[in-house]
Parts: structure tokens; sequence; C-alpha cells
């Protein structure tokens, strides 16, 4: 923050936001410039929306429960009163499917997870574009810094033609965590390479003593991100420009079999049927060497009320690919529902909700990875921050790497289904190409359509 | 209303009955609304949906049959609807052979046997949720408490519900350990009304207590028997919470019955159209199923 220039106009940002378009990644490079210019021309007001009302639609999670908690200050802050509802993800994930489709929803901000429901939400242009109040001086509070935002945040937030759909909040790379002690006592190095990987999998692998060299889900659906993490760092990806999809080609056979060879060659017996429940407490248990997941776990591992392997965990980013190294990506933010009619006021909600105080009370709280980047120093000077330092150096190298983990379209869970299912039956011998074949046979019909209709 | 307008215009009696009928007719309106507008309309609106190709969020386009000619050759399907009778058939078998035996045990006098019949009928009790989620943590392969007993006594370890060949039957060891009480409430209350007479003649002509259970018993209890394997197949066929808590229809497909598949389609996938296709065949499927233990019920029937 301290980084800022007085010079720079909106316009600046508005076409570098325009330009971002072209080349998304262009976002991470803004400079934290916008706002002293709103505070010099001193029309920046928190308290210009005092008295009305909005809605906001939240996820029952940590970071639900956070934001809601602190609600109270925001309408001190604005004199904008708050009604919010939180429900579970899946069901707020059909929830918002009605509501918007009813054509009238009920909320004026909505919390969405980029990997599930951003192509479904921009399909059908549900939001509100937020670049005319980004560049509005009198609307970008003066501490709205997007320099400060990830870079793998702000790919997620904003569309390929250019337009900011929404803010991003919470990031989830993935990343491998290890045992150190396992690893200790084999003389294995903790891997630099997809080769590396399966070659410490293998070699710590002691079905004798029950211990699994690898974990991960194998769960139909949850178990695909596995996989895509497998299948970006051999520099496959999901879909070409036509619109066809690439999960037949020989970088996706390559990864696949990869997940097979993890899975049931070092994974524990009934792997199939794990999700990141099974996986985590195999792990916490301390009977597992590795395993590969979100980043968001480090709370109950380093909990001696819960884990066996407190200061025994190492959080090893994502080993090198073939092709790449990449770290698989999946995150969530809010927008606002293109139909409000307080967007004055919900984009006074967006910027306090993604603002460095809550971003640092979210890492402080371990209910996520805050995509403010300045948010892991902020929170790793308060004295009852627990998380160890290794994670936090994780998650910021993560991040560097991220890429998104699942492709951006609007059947997310019929992808995640069709090739899970595939996935699974890997597990249990099937043979990856054939399986992979069909999967994408399968699903090549739903994505044709789900795009033309 | 009716006896108001009897006392009113005094009127020959055929008259009048023929007016009560009348207004009695009118009495069932109400309720006729109401079936027409909770049952019937959803029933044909589903139908009607069915000939969409329709997912939510996006415009229906008219398929006529073109979604169940989708369904007979979607394998995923097929296989469901195989799975789903494959665990009716264990589920509804297992309770009413253990529940019948369990009825016998508990139709004798012995001491502790109303303290005994409450905790045998505990397990009816409990939400099927909460079930499955304790069933699910016992059946876990490597922290789970199955396990553990089977190498107590020099097992090996098995995946239950994590093995696709072994998932159905593990489910089916739920269901049977949920409802197995309920077949013994019904065959008890079957055993409860049975007349003593047959039985002291038989004992007097040196009948064994085999003969007595084949030729006596099992004959009288028969219709109480299809009761509680109608009310079991009803509730084995549409099972779903158990399954879909402990194991979503995998590991693949292979615990996928037509209801997970359905749940699927419709509140996974917003496959409004498809769902309903879905739907309608598995109502077709019900109703042959129910007409054929209506059929063996009437067979069955005591003829006094």
């Amino acid at each position: 923050m301290s980084d800022r220039t007085q010079s720079e106009s909106p316009d600046v940002l508005r076409r570098r936001l325009l330009g971002a378009g072209a080349g998304v990644a262009a976002m991470g490079l803004l400079p934290g410039a916008l706002a002293p210019t709103a505070r010099a021309q001193g029309t920046f007001d928190w308290k210009r929306f005092k008295g009305e009302k909005i809605e906001v639609f939240l996820v029952k999670s940590p970071r639900g429960d956070l934001l809601s908690r602190y609600h109270k200050e925001f309408e001190d802050l604005t004199g904008i009163e708050v009604g919010s509802e939180m429900i579970p993800e899946q069901q707020q994930r059909q929830k918002a499917v009605i509501e918007f489709n009813s054509g009238n929803p009920s909320f004026d901000v909505i919390a969405l997870s980029y990997h599930v429901q951003k192509r479904q939400f921009a399909r059908n242009n549900w939001l509100t574009d937020l670049r005319p109040y980004i560049s509005d001086a009198a609307m970008a509070a003066p501490d709205l810094d997007f320099a400060d935002f990830a870079k793998g945040g702000l790919n997620y937030a904003v569309e390929p033609d250019g337009r900011v759909m929404s803010l991003p909040l919470n990031l989830d790379p993935w990343v491998v965590y290890y045992n150190k002690e396992l690893f200790a006592g084999k003389g294995v190095a903790y891997p630099r390479t997809f080769a590396e990987m399966i070659d410490a999998a293998a070699k710590l692998n002691d079905p004798g003593k029950g211990i699994s060299g690898f974990v991960g889900r194998g769960l139909k659906n949850a178990n695909v991100p596995v996989w895509t993490s497998f299948l970006l760092g051999y520099g496959g990806s999901f879909i070409d420009a036509k619109g066809k999809l690439l999960t037949d080609t020989p970088e996706a056979i390559e990864a696949a079999k990869m997940y097979q060879t993890l899975l049931a060659k070092s994974g524990p017996p009934g792997v199939a049927g794990f999700n990141w429940n099974e996986s985590q407490t195999l792990f916490l248990q301390g009977k597992a060497a590795m395993w590969l997941d979100g980043i968001g776990f480090a709370q109950p591992l380093e909990d001696p009320a819960k884990s066996r392997i407190v200061g025994k965990v190492g959080y090893g980013v994502m080993p090198a690919g073939p092709k790449q190294q990449v770290s698989a990506l999946f995150g969530d933010g809010e927008g606002i529902s293109g139909t409000s009619k307080k967007k004055g006021p919900a984009w006074y909600y967006l910027q306090w909700a993604s603002n460095k105080t809550n971003q640092t009370r979210m890492l402080q709280a371990a209910a996520g990875a805050p995509v403010r980047n300045s948010a892991y120093a902020a929170a790793q000077q308060s004295s009852d921050f627990k998380a160890p330092k290794e994670w936090v150096d994780c998650m910021l190298k993560s991040a560097a790497i991220a890429q998104p983990g699942l492709p951006v379209i609007s059947p997310v869970t019929e992808f995640r289904d069709v090739f899970g299912v595939a996935l699974a039956n890997m597990i249990n011998g099937a043979d990856a190409a054939t399986e992979l074949r069909r999967a994408t046979a399968e699903f090549q019909p739903v994505l044709d359509k789900s795009e033309k209709a | 209303m009716s006896t108001h307008v009897a006392v009113a215009v005094p009127a020959s009696r055929a008259g009048f009955l023929r007016r009560r009928r009348r207004s009695y007719r009118l009495l069932t309106v109400p309720a006729l609304l109401v079936v027409a507008a909770v049952i019937v309309f959803p029933w044909l609106f589903t139908v009607y949906m069915s000939a969409f190709d329709w997912k939510i969020g996006e415009a229906a386009r008219f398929v006529g049959l073109g979604n169940y000619v989708g369904l007979a050759t979607n394998q995923r399907f097929l296989e469901a609807i195989v799975r789903t009778f494959y665990f009716t058939l264990l589920a509804v078998v297992f309770p009413l052979v253990l529940g019948l035996v369990a009825a016998l045990i508990f139709h004798r006098q012995f001491r502790g046997r109303g303290v005994l019949r409450a905790i045998f009928t505990m397990p009816m009790m409990a939400t099927p949720v909460a079930v499955a989620l304790v069933w699910t943590m016992m059946f876990h392969p490597q922290q789970g408490v199955l396990n553990y007993l089977l190498t107590l006594v020099g097992l090996p370890p098995s995946l239950w519900v994590y093995s696709p060949t072994w998932v159905i039957p593990s489910l089916v060891i739920v269901e049977v350990w949920h409802w197995t009480p309920l077949v013994m409430l019904i065959v008890l209350g079957g055993l409860a009304a049975l007349p003593t007479e047959p039985y002291e003649s038989a004992r007097l002509d040196g009948a064994t207590e085999w003969q007595l259970f084949r030729y006596i018993t099992l004959p009288l209890i028969l219709p109480f028997l299809v009761v509680a394997a109608v009310i079991r197949t009803i509730d084995a066929v549409k099972a779903f919470d158990t399954i879909y808590v402990i194991s979503q229809g995998g590991p693949g497909t292979a615990s996928e019955t037509i209801n997970l598949y359905l749940y699927l389609q419709a509140f996974a996938f917003y496959n409004v159209g498809n769902a309903s296709a879905v739907v309608v065949v598995f109502f077709a499927i019900i109703v042959a199923l129910a007409l054929l233990l209506l059929h063996v019920r009437e067979r069955t029937r005591w003829v006094a």
C-alpha cells in the first residue's frame, strides 16, 4: 500500500482494465494506483448511501461466518443496513440458479465459487460489470488497491472481454501436505518433479505398517482436481479455442496414468471411495506420507486435539510436471446481481468485504487464503497467528504458479461427474486411455449444447 | 347442509335420497381439488416436461419422446435400474427372513422379553441420515470398527462400501439393521392374533415343532408377511438418503440406483427434461411393482 502514487487518474485504471481483457494476466501488474486520486478529489464518502438496505447471499463456511460476524462494522461505517442469508454451498448454488432465473433475485450481493459458477454466471449475464464503479473516483474507496490482489484471483474475476464481474476474496491453490517424519525415516527428500513424486510415493508406501505413500480423493466428482493437477503439469489443458475437449490427448492420458499409479499402487485400500475428509483422517493419523488437496487444511493438521502429526507436517508446493509447474487453483468471490436496485450500496459492501482488514482476519482465523498479498505480512505480525511460516511461504509460491483447476464452462458439475467416474474406474483397474476416451465422447455433446443454447 | 334442505322441503323419500347424494358429491369437491392440485397436476406437468430438452437457465426445446429414446440406450441409466432391483431384492428378503425369526423368538415367553424387544426395535427410531453417518465411520477400511472386529476373529479386512463389488451388499446391511424391527413388529402382531385351537389339535395328533410352524404358523401369518413385504419393497425402491450419505452412488457408479441418477440429473445437472423422463419411467416401474404385490396380497388372504 505504501507504493501508491498520487498521479494516476481513474481513466488510467479503466484503460488498464480494458487492456487486461486482452491479456488477463496483466491485471497482476497493476500498480496500486487509483485510491489516492479518490482521496485527493475528496469525493469518496463511506456514508454516501446512509439509510439504505441491502441483501447479501453468502455460503455457509468459515469465511461466510467471519464476514457475517463483522456486518455491524460495515453498518457503522456506512450507515447501510445489511440483511444476510447464509446456506450450505450445494443449496446456495441451486438457489442461485433458481433465483436468477426468476428474473428478480432477492439479493443484491452474492458469493460465488469461480471454479463452478464463473461461466454459468457470465453466460447468463447475471452479474453487474464493476468497471464503472472501479473507475469512478467518487465510488472507489481509498484503500481499494488492485495491485494487492493476487494474479490468480483477478484472472477469475475478469472475463475474457475485460469486464470485471466480481471481486475475488479467497484462493485455494492445491498443495502437497507431507509427513516429514515418514520422509526422514526412509531417507526420502521432498519431490521436485512428477517422476520423483511417483518414486517417493512408492518408496514410502508400506502396507504392512498400514502406511500409504500417497493419499487423495478417489470419490467420483471430488477426485477430478487431483487429475487436473497432474494434467496441467503435463502441459495439457481442458478445451481448445473451438470448444473441443482436450481430455483424451496424450498429456491427459499420461496425467490419468499418474493418478492411477499414485492412488492404486501407493494409495490406501478403498481409496476409490475417499473424499477429502477420509484423506485428511488418514493423514492426521500419520498413516499417509503425502496428501494432495487444497491449501485450507493447516488448522486441523496443527491442532493437537485432532492431529497426531503436529509439527511434523511439511507444506510442499506442487512438484513440477514434464512441461510446467502448476498449482491447480480454486477460489471464490462476490458479485452484484445484474438486476439489483441497490448497486451503489452493494458495491460498497464488496469493497468492505475484500478490504485488507477483512482479508487479514480471514487468514488469522484460518478461514481461507486471502487474495490480498498484504494480508500475509499483516497476519504474521499478529501474536495470535498460528499457521506455520512454511504454510504461508507455500501459499505465496503456489498462488504465483496457479492456474484454474477446472475448465471454465457451464456444466462443471457434469464434467466432474463424467470424468470422476472414469477416474474411479481407473483406481479399480480400468485402462486410463479407454476411460478418458469414453468420458470425452460422453461429455463433448453436453459441452457443445451448453455453449450453443 | 343436506339435513337443512331435507327439513325445509319435505318431499318423497326417493327424491330426498337423490338430493342428498348430490349434495354429498359436492362435499368431495375440496378433496378433489387438493388431489388435482398436489398430485394430478404435478404428475401431468412432469409428463409434459419430459417431452422437452430443458436445462434450467436455458431455452426448452420440444423433443417428443427423445428423452425416452435416450434413456433406453443410456447404459448408465439401464445399469441403475438393474442395481435398484438388486438392492431392493436383498433389502426386502433379508429383513423379512430375519424379522420373522425375531418375531418367533419374541413371541415366546421368557425373562426380560419386554426389555429386549424394546432394545431390538430401537434402530427403527433413528434418523436415516444419522444412521448412515455412523455406518460410514464403521465401514472405513482403515479406521472402521467393522474391520477391527473381523481381524479379532481372524478374518481378513473387507473394503465394505469402498469396493465396487461389495458396496450394495454393505448398504443392504445398513437397511437390514435399520428395518428388520419393523418386519418383526408386523409379524408379532400377526402371531398374537393366531387362534390356539389348531395348535392344540395338531399337538394331540403328534405334530413336531417344525410341522407346527410349516403347516400352521406360516400359512396363517403369510398375509402379515406380505404386508411387511409391500412396505419394505416401497421403502427399498425409494431408498435414497442412506445411499447418498454413505457412498454417493460410488465407487464410480457401483451403487448408483435410479434415485441417485435422478438426483444427479435434476439437482446437480439441472437437466429437468431428462429427469422428468426418468421420473415417468420410475413411476411406471413402481406402479407395475405395486400391482404385482397387490395381486400377491389378494392371493394370500385368509379365506374365512
